[in-house]
């Protein structure tokens, strides 16, 4: 009988952490973030059918990047946990917080204990009654959460994006400028020398988590009123 | 909640594809959640609180759905203020009689199957659908129903796809009929469609199809013991909501009021 060789631990969790953050870069990037009255979510997604973003719950949005059929199967997941504890308890007893735990959990489970990792990263955001009152939970492939503040970018090149995020981003944004903001960071050139190409409106999936709105804040942004939000102000 | 999540992650029933129902996903993780799964033995007379007369109408633009404010128990009064008209959905309403506990958690048990269904398809189920449904989470209930807990809803809402206004009604055993024009349903549904049927016209604006409704009510309410009329001094009046394609609208009670105000002083001019 052979033995098998021994691989230590840490070189084990190495390979798995390396598998699953090639499968998330493969794709393209998402940016979520915070301005004056919600969250906008805001994706390079040509399809009209196979969403990245999605509502989970009356202010709970779901945003992720990686293998298709795994983030599908954890928002459908989403939904069932929030859906099931808003009919045991109540409407306002369902949080991102609580959500945040369940999907870290299972993605740490499947991280340690299956032959494959998900190759997802995902972001659970809940909007508040206030702009301080808004979460912003990233979860990534081993099951780690990070409470993010006022911004989060994933997927491809998210360290790139993420550092020109963070030099123009502001708190108390509009609408207008949140978008435009991040459309300009989903254009960002891989490199210094090629030019900047933000995406057009009919290759962006955007949806917000409106304030103003009375009970299911989440809402897609499509067609004209995108055009609209992204066309260059003339006045 | 009774699904553990102490296996450290999500149960396998969180992640099976394949179903877009609550009902069935609830079935499966906490059956208990379901009034139709709690075993339930011996039977006879509960005095239970008993939720009352509802009408529905077709007119030009959608449909009215109302209910009057009564739940008895027995011959007691047991709520002079219990809502029995609810939105479905943006676009449908549902109005329950017969045992008033179970018929509002069916309703909320159907709020959540059809916003569950669009959240996880990402779109809206057909009105026909809809309806569909309903009969399902019924059917559910046969066995309490047996036990003297019947539930029967009205279903009504907009469909998109005809442009119109429909109405369904619904027997215990969960059968599913489309009803033409107008319809009542519970203990004084008999005296509503009698009004109905001498009131309604094709074709009526919104304000009043709300009056046919609101008069619908009142006559209910001058026969039936067990369906309240509007009550002046409370300042309590029906639940009267519109259907159209511009979503589900309550109508706000200074509109009731005077509607009932002026079936008030018709009536009392016709008298000699």
């Amino acid at each position: 009988m052979s033995m098998p060789f021994y691989v230590p631990p840490e070189q084990l969790m190495k390979d798995r952490a390396d598998y699953a953050r090639k499968g998330i870069a493969r794709g393209r990037s998402v940016v979520v973030l915070a301005y004056d009255e919600g969250i906008v979510l805001v994706s390079e997604n040509p399809s009209r059918a196979l969403h990245k973003i999605s509502e989970i719950y009356d202010r709970i949005a779901f945003a992720a990047v990686g293998k298709y059929n795994e983030f599908e199967n954890l928002r459908v997941a989403g939904v069932r946990y929030a859906d099931l504890r808003g009919y045991s308890y109540d409407r306002v007893d369902v949080t991102a917080r609580g959500l945040a735990n369940a999907y870290a959990q299972t993605l740490g489970t499947v991280f340690t204990t299956e032959s494959k990792p998900l190759e997802v990263e995902i972001v659970v955001a809940e909007l508040g009654r206030e702009p301080a009152d808004d979460q912003i939970y990233r979860l990534t492939y081993d099951g780690s959460v990070a409470d993010e503040q006022g911004y989060v970018v994933m997927g491809g090149q998210a360290d790139r994006l993420g550092a020109v995020l963070a030099e123009r981003y502001a708190p108390g944004l509009s609408l207008r400028e949140a978008l435009r903001l991040a459309v300009e960071v989903l254009g960002t050139p891989a490199d210094d020398s090629a030019q900047a190409l933000p995406p057009a409106a009919h290759q962006l999936e955007v949806a917000i988590l409106d304030r103003t709105r009375p009970r299911r804040a989440f809402r897609r942004l499509t067609g004209p009123v995108l055009e609209d939000l992204l066309a260059d102000d003339k006045s | 909640m009774t699904a553990d999540l102490t296996a450290g992650r999500l149960p396998a029933a969180f992640t099976t594809p394949g179903s877009s129902s609550f009902v069935e996903f609830v079935a499966e993780v906490a059956p208990t959640l379901l009034p139709g799964h709690r075993p339930v033995t011996g039977g006879g007379e509960l005095a239970v609180p008993s939720a009352t007369t509802i009408v529905a109408l077709v007119f030009a633009e959608g449909i009215v759905m109302a209910g009057d404010r009564r739940a008895t128990a027995g011959s007691m009064i047991a709520s002079r203020h219990i809502e029995k008209v609810f939105p479905a959905d943006d676009l449908s309403a549902v109005g329950v009689a017969g045992s008033a506990g179970i018929a509002i958690e069916l309703v909320r048990l159907f709020q959540l199957e059809l916003e569950h269904f669009e959240k996880i398809e990402g779109m809206p189920l057909s009105l026909e659908g809809k309806a569909n449904r309903l009969a399902t989470i019924l059917r559910g209930n046969l066995s309490l129903a047996l036990q003297g807990l019947a539930v029967v809803p009205l279903f009504g809402g907009f469909d998109t796809e005809r442009d119109a206004g429909r109405i369904f009604s619904y027997d215990v055993t969960g059968g599913r009929y489309e009803e033409l024009d107008h319809h009542a349903i519970g203990s004084g549904s008999v005296f509503a469609r009698g009004s109905l049927k001498k009131r309604w016209s094709p074709g009526m604006d919104a304000d009043r199809a709300v009056a046919v409704a609101v008069e619908a009510l009142i006559d209910a309410a001058d026969d039936d013991s067990a369906t309240g009329g509007p009550d002046h001094q409370r300042r309590i009046y029906p639940v009267v909501a519109t259907v159209t394609a511009a979503g589900y609208q309550r109508v706000p009670d200074g509109d009731l009021r005077a509607a009932v105000d002026q079936i008030e002083a018709d009536r009392a001019g016709e008298q000699p």
